[in-house]
């Protein structure tokens, strides 16, 4: 967590996805950024997220070492806000995850921290 | 003024590559420095520049005092750990043709295996969670094999490359260590279904034989002017050129947030400037050595380059082109997964010796050799 990124994980405390939005021109930078890249401002505002995507990519995340480890699904998930995740797919198999699966999020608490986490909504893409 | 290809490796040093060198990282970049230096024909004295990572533990003034310099006047270190292998030599290169440095030492050296290893999740490594959630080491991508592969699926996925066509590569790989004494898998090839039968390490992309070794070693180079190489001890191999691309959108290992993943779009323009800069194309390279730290990275590579079409690499190295025999030799020392992983810069050594004419496993007249590291490249030839 950082200067830049502390918002997020706020939000998430809240149970809310909030994304950091350009004051001046509205452009969505994630990860954030302490400057606008498009028109080089410094104020920032946030737009709260639908929570609504659909997966990029993912793997199984297990220990190199540890066979036992049942692990976990790390996805990319693209946001119907033109942004990309990194996250956790949660209640589902490695097998049964399809590219461009409709995902919504949901809030967890992993280590002692709420982090968003998705789960495959079942809807038609 | 001179360029990049007014100048020349001149000189190449390494130690041993092992799971346990029995000696500090020091005493390794030591060790393959003054080899570097004496098999250029030169003595530490004649040494006025050092480059390395800025990963590197070895503080080039402790080097300096090891080694019995006299006196330092150039010093660089480059970024992105093993995707910016390649580019220790442009900061070398322009800094003797700018006239910083008349010669210069580029060394790399660590223990990784028996000291700490790459491979092993850190939690003190990519990021500190003691400093609160972060956005990839919080959600489970605690090693490099996970944070690359998330990218390298997406590859996999929109070209229908199977985990056994990555297997066709290592197994290459492992025949052309298999060959050469210098490799840690000297005398032990493989075959595909010990590939298929290696455990997963992150499904559905990497089993364990698709991952590099972690080794403990040292290597290093002397790069100085063209003009200077014509006089020293060994034939001198031109840098005939060599840069780096860094786009926009793009990041180190996380680089998660551009459009299309599946290609490496870095690649691509570096080897326009490498093509413009030298002159040659595809067509010339008749060895290229490729970084891969796992195996995804020689398709993708090989398609930046050019060498084939995007999605085209699973069948270029089915059909043969990239072994000893091949149109495209590729890694012929066995690369990091066979021969033994010093972060990248083992490759750029044996791109030297097949320009040399003295690979263990020798390319028959071989000219320019590509050395590529993604985002950063170069080419060799002859002076």
């Amino acid at each position: 967590m950082s200067k830049d990124d502390a918002f997020f994980w706020e939000g998430a405390q809240e149970g809310r996805l909030l994304l950091r939005s350009c004051a001046s021109c509205g452009e969505i930078a994630h990860p954030p950024l302490p400057m606008c890249p498009h028109c080089h401002g410094l104020e920032w505002g946030t737009v709260e997220a639908s929570g609504r995507g659909t997966v990029y990519a993912w793997l199984c995340s297990k220990h190199p070492n540890q066979a036992d480890d049942k692990g976990r699904i790390v996805v990319l998930v693209d946001l119907e806000e033109g942004v990309r995740l990194v996250s956790n797919l949660l209640d589902t198999e490695i097998d049964e995850v399809t590219a461009g699966a409709p995902v919504a999020v949901t809030f967890v608490e992993v280590d002692g921290q709420i982090l968003p986490q998705f789960r495959m909504t079942g809807d038609s893409a | 003024m001179s360029k990049i290809s007014d100048t020349a490796i001149v000189g190449i040093g390494q130690t041993e590559f092992s799971k346990n060198s029995g000696r500090s990282e020091l005493q390794l970049a030591a060790e393959a420095s003054l080899a570097a230096i004496q098999d250029a024909g030169l003595t530490p004295d004649d040494i006025d520049g050092m480059v390395t990572f800025t990963l590197d533990s070895n503080d080039e003034l402790d080097l300096m005092r090891t080694l019995g310099m006299t006196e330092l006047n150039w010093t660089a270190r480059g970024p992105f750990g093993g995707g910016a292998s390649a580019a220790t030599i442009q900061l070398a290169a322009a800094a003797v043709a700018s006239g910083a440095a008349k010669a210069v030492l580029v060394y790399r050296a660590f223990n990784e295996r028996s000291g700490r290893r790459f491979g092993q999740p850190d939690p003190n490594g990519y990021t500190s969670t003691a400093a609160g959630p972060d956005f990839h080491f919080s959600y489970g991508l605690d090693t490099p094999a996970k944070i690359y592969s998330l990218w390298y699926q997406r590859y996999l996925l929109k070209y229908g490359v199977t985990n056994e066509d990555l297997g066709r590569y290592v197994v290459t790989a492992r025949a052309h260590a298999a060959t050469n004494p210098a490799a840690w898998y000297y005398g032990k090839p493989i075959t595909l279904e010990d590939h298929q039968t290696s455990r997963w390490i992150v499904e559905p992309v990497l089993r364990l034989l698709d991952c590099c070794q972690e080794s403990d070693g040292g290597v290093a180079m002397v790069v100085t002017s063209a003009d200077r190489a014509r006089d020293l001890a060994q034939p001198g191999v031109r840098v005939a050129a060599a840069t780096q691309s860094h786009r926009k959108g793009g990041l180190i290992m996380f680089d998660y947030y551009r459009e299309d993943l599946s290609e490496f779009e870095e690649t691509r323009t570096m080897t326009e400037r490498l093509w413009a800069d030298s002159g040659l194309t595809q067509n010339d390279i008749d060895v290229a050595m490729i970084y891969e730290n796992f195996s995804p990275v020689v398709f993708l590579t090989l398609e930046g380059h050019g060498f084939c079409k995007r999605g085209e690499a699973k069948d270029f190295i089915k059909d043969g082109h990239i072994g000893l025999s091949g149109s495209l030799p590729v890694n012929t020392n066995g690369g990091l997964l066979g021969e033994g992983y010093i972060h990248g810069m083992n490759n750029i050594l044996e791109g030297v010796r097949q320009v040399r004419g003295t690979a263990a496993n020798q390319i028959k007249d071989a000219k320019h050799v590509l050395v590529s590291a993604s985002r950063s490249g170069m080419i060799l030839g002859p002076l």
